[in-house]
This record gives structure tokens, C-alpha cells and sequence, in this order.
């Protein structure tokens, strides 16, 4: 297993020193949808993680022609380099780093640390509309090897590696959703029987930038991960396992890592499906 | 309902009958703090969930009953606070150092 990291991650440094480049389009997606109207990164594109890359009906990635028609109006072609950041620790950039691949953009990275980490850094942020010229994208067939459905879930108890991402009251039960976000949910609390819990955080320093590899795989061998079996991560909506997904396929190179973007709010409102509570 | 919330101090729509909310104010002598990383960390010391302070340096999480530590990071310093937090409203104060 070697290391991807410099062909999947950029860092603050290396993104400066792209701005200009004709051949690199910088993308912020964030949770708060109104964060890059307040400032982004000089020329950096924005995408809306619901209401552009979720189906208005279903529950569902947009299909493959919606991606390709806004891909082709946000001017991103199908041999640029795509840097996604955003804030959450990456989060909402890491789910569409994961959606971009599912769809087959073959060079996409993430900026490392994202929003907090340029922040943090004092770097410049900026208000001026960004505008490229439409461009025509082709996507590819779905990729279903890295992305997970909720048979997929239920048949991976105790057979596959499930680990569970979402912060430990998430896991136990206590909480039915991050803490920033009200607890009134639907679903019921806990988690898929057999499933480790590997908070996501558990993956990324304080500054929001991703631990070392060394840090990393020590982290997954402790929580008894085990190396012959396939990987299915999960949240509560998929965009934390994105970021645990990312971590294991795409820095560590394990090689079938699917994300299970159902997650909890599915799984939990499953009807007669078995669910653990507690630590 | 799946985008975070604005930070705010306003409890319209916010059930305290059944949320355990932990509010509050990020200053440096005295003065807000916007744009601050205001994270929450449960009993154990783990992470739990991570907002930006508002523009007048408000932040606000739903958490549950029990003991919390609320750390703060941004350029312009760091701070910490602990607190048991019952059904409700609980209120914070994080006064940033260094």
C-alpha cells in the first residue's frame, strides 16, 4: 500500500502557486452555502452539494447528463486539474472529490485543510464574481465500486469491515445527528452491528489538514480494521464517511472502500433491520 | 435542514423541551470574535461537532445532557470552557487568550 497523497492532496502552498494556472480549477463546496459568497479563493467556482448535486425528487446523485450539463456551465472540462476545498473540515469537498470519481473526472484533489486551513493561515479570500466559459464535459457510467446502497450495508454485518465515522454519542445512540445541527430526527439512534467506530476527526489535525500516512494506518490497525476484508464507511448523510473514504482508498491506498452515503439517516429508518446501541 | 444552521442567539423554532442547546459568545477582551472554530468536545475529551462564530461572534450546538468542553481556534488565539449542560439553554462565554 504506498501512498497516493501527492497525486490526490495539495496543500496551501502548492495551491497559491496555482491560481493562475489555465489548467487548474479550484472548487468550493460547503456545508454553509453561503460561506463562499462571503469570500473564497480568488477564482474558485462555487458548488451547492443539495441543490446541484442532489436529485430536487428522489434521493439521489443527479444523473450522469445533469452532471455533465453542470460541469459544462461551471466551465470544468474534462482534462483540468479539479482542487476542491470547503469549510467543515473538508467534509462537503470530500463528498464531492468522491462524487467527482464516481462519475470518472480523472484529476481531482482536495486542498488539504480546506477553508479552515487558509483561514487559519491568513491567506486572501475574495468577493469578486468568478465567471468561466462554458466548456463540454463528458462523465463517465457510475462507478458502484466505490459507492455503497443499503443491501450492500445490511449483508456486510459481520462480514465486512463497516466503520461508522460519525462522533462516539452519534454511535451510541445519545445523539441523533452532529452537534450542530438539531437532534429532532426521524430515524432511530445507534449503529450497524459490527461496525467500528473511527470518528472521522480522529483522521485530521486541529488545523483541519489530514494526519500523516504513518498516523493514518496506525489509526485503523488500532481500531481493528482488518486488512483482507472490503470497507464500507458511513455517516449520517455521507459526507464525513467521504472524508474517511478519501483517507482509506485515496491516501492509503486500500483498494475496495466503499462509501455508503444512505448512511444512518437511511439504515436508522429501516424497517426490522438490526441495530446495535452504546459504545 | 441539512445545511448548518446561521449562528445565532435567537430561539425562534428552536424546541428547548426536548434540545440541550449550548450557546454563546467568542470575545477577545471583550470584543466579538467572527469567524472563530468553536468545537465541541464530549465527556471523553472526543470530538463531537464544529461551527464558525457568527459575525457578532455567535455560535450555538444541540447537543445532550451531560458534560461538554467547548474549545476555540482562529488566528487570533485559542480558549477553552467546560460545562455540564442540562435540557435547554445553556450559555457559554469563550474568552480568547494569546
Amino acid at each position: 500500500m504506498t501512498s497516493k497523497r501527492a497525486d490526490v492532496l495539495v496543500d496551501v502552498d502548492w495551491a497559491q502557486e496555482h491560481l493562475e494556472d489555465p489548467n487548474v480549477v479550484f472548487v468550493e463546496v460547503d456545508e454553509d452555502v453561503s460561506a463562499y459568497d462571503g469570500g473564497h479563493i480568488a477564482g474558485a467556482v462555487k458548488l451547492d452539494w443539495k441543490s446541484e448535486l442532489q436529485d430536487p425528487v428522489i434521493r439521489d446523485f443527479v444523473s450522469k447528463e445533469d452532471f455533465e450539463a453542470l460541469l459544462s456551465t461551471k466551465g470544468i472540462s474534462n482534462d483540468d486539474t479539479v482542487v476542491l476545498y470547503g469549510g467543515n473540515n473538508n467534509w462537503f469537498a470530500a463528498y464531492a472529490y468522491w462524487y467527482f470519481k464516481v462519475y470518472g473526472h480523472s484529476d481531482v484533489r482536495l486542498l488539504d485543510g480546506g477553508r479552515k486551513k487558509w483561514e487559519l493561515d491568513g491567506l486572501p479570500l475574495s468577493t469578486d464574481a468568478v465567471s468561466r466559459p462554458a466548456a463540454t464535459y463528458t462523465a463517465q457510467e457510475p462507478d458502484t465500486s466505490i459507492r455503497a446502497f443499503r443491501d450492500e450495508a445490511l449483508a456486510a454485518i459481520d462480514t465486512l469491515n463497516l466503520v461508522d465515522v460519525r462522533s462516539p454519542d452519534e454511535f451510541s445512540g445519545k445523539l441523533l445527528a452532529p452537534a450542530h445541527l438539531p437532534q429532532e430526527q426521524s430515524q432511530r439512534g445507534g449503529h450497524i452491528p459490527s461496525a467500528v467506530n473511527v470518528p472521522w476527526s480522529k483522521a485530521a489535525n486541529d488545523d483541519g489538514t489530514f494526519k500523516s500516512d504513518d498516523e493514518l494506518r496506525a489509526l485503523y490497525a488500532d481500531a481493528g480494521l482488518d486488512d483482507g476484508r472490503d470497507t464500507i464507511a458511513y455517516c449520517r448523510i455521507g459526507e464525513r464517511s467521504s472524508h474517511t473514504w478519501f483517507v482509506l482508498r485515496e491516501l492509503l491506498g486500500h483498494e475496495n472502500v466503499k462509501n455508503y452515503d444512505g448512511s444512518w439517516t437511511e439504515y436508522g429508518s429501516l424497517v426490522g433491520v438490526p441495530i446495535a446501541k452504546g459504545a | 435542514m441539512c445545511g448548518a444552521p446561521s449562528q445565532g442567539q435567537g430561539l425562534e423554532g428552536v424546541d428547548l423541551s426536548t434540545e440541550t442547546v449550548i450557546q454563546g459568545e467568542v470575545t477577545r477582551d471583550g470584543s466579538p470574535v467572527p469567524a472563530a472554530y468553536v468545537r465541541l468536545l464530549d465527556a471523553s475529551g472526543e470530538f463531537t461537532a464544529e461551527v464558525q462564530s457568527s459575525a457578532q461572534g455567535h455560535f450555538r450546538f444541540f447537543a445532550a445532557p451531560g458534560s461538554w468542553t467547548l474549545r476555540v481556534l482562529s488566528a487570533g488565539g485559542r480558549g477553552e470552557h467546560s460545562l455540564v449542560a442540562n435540557r435547554g439553554l445553556n450559555e457559554a462565554q469563550l474568552q480568547l487568550d494569546g
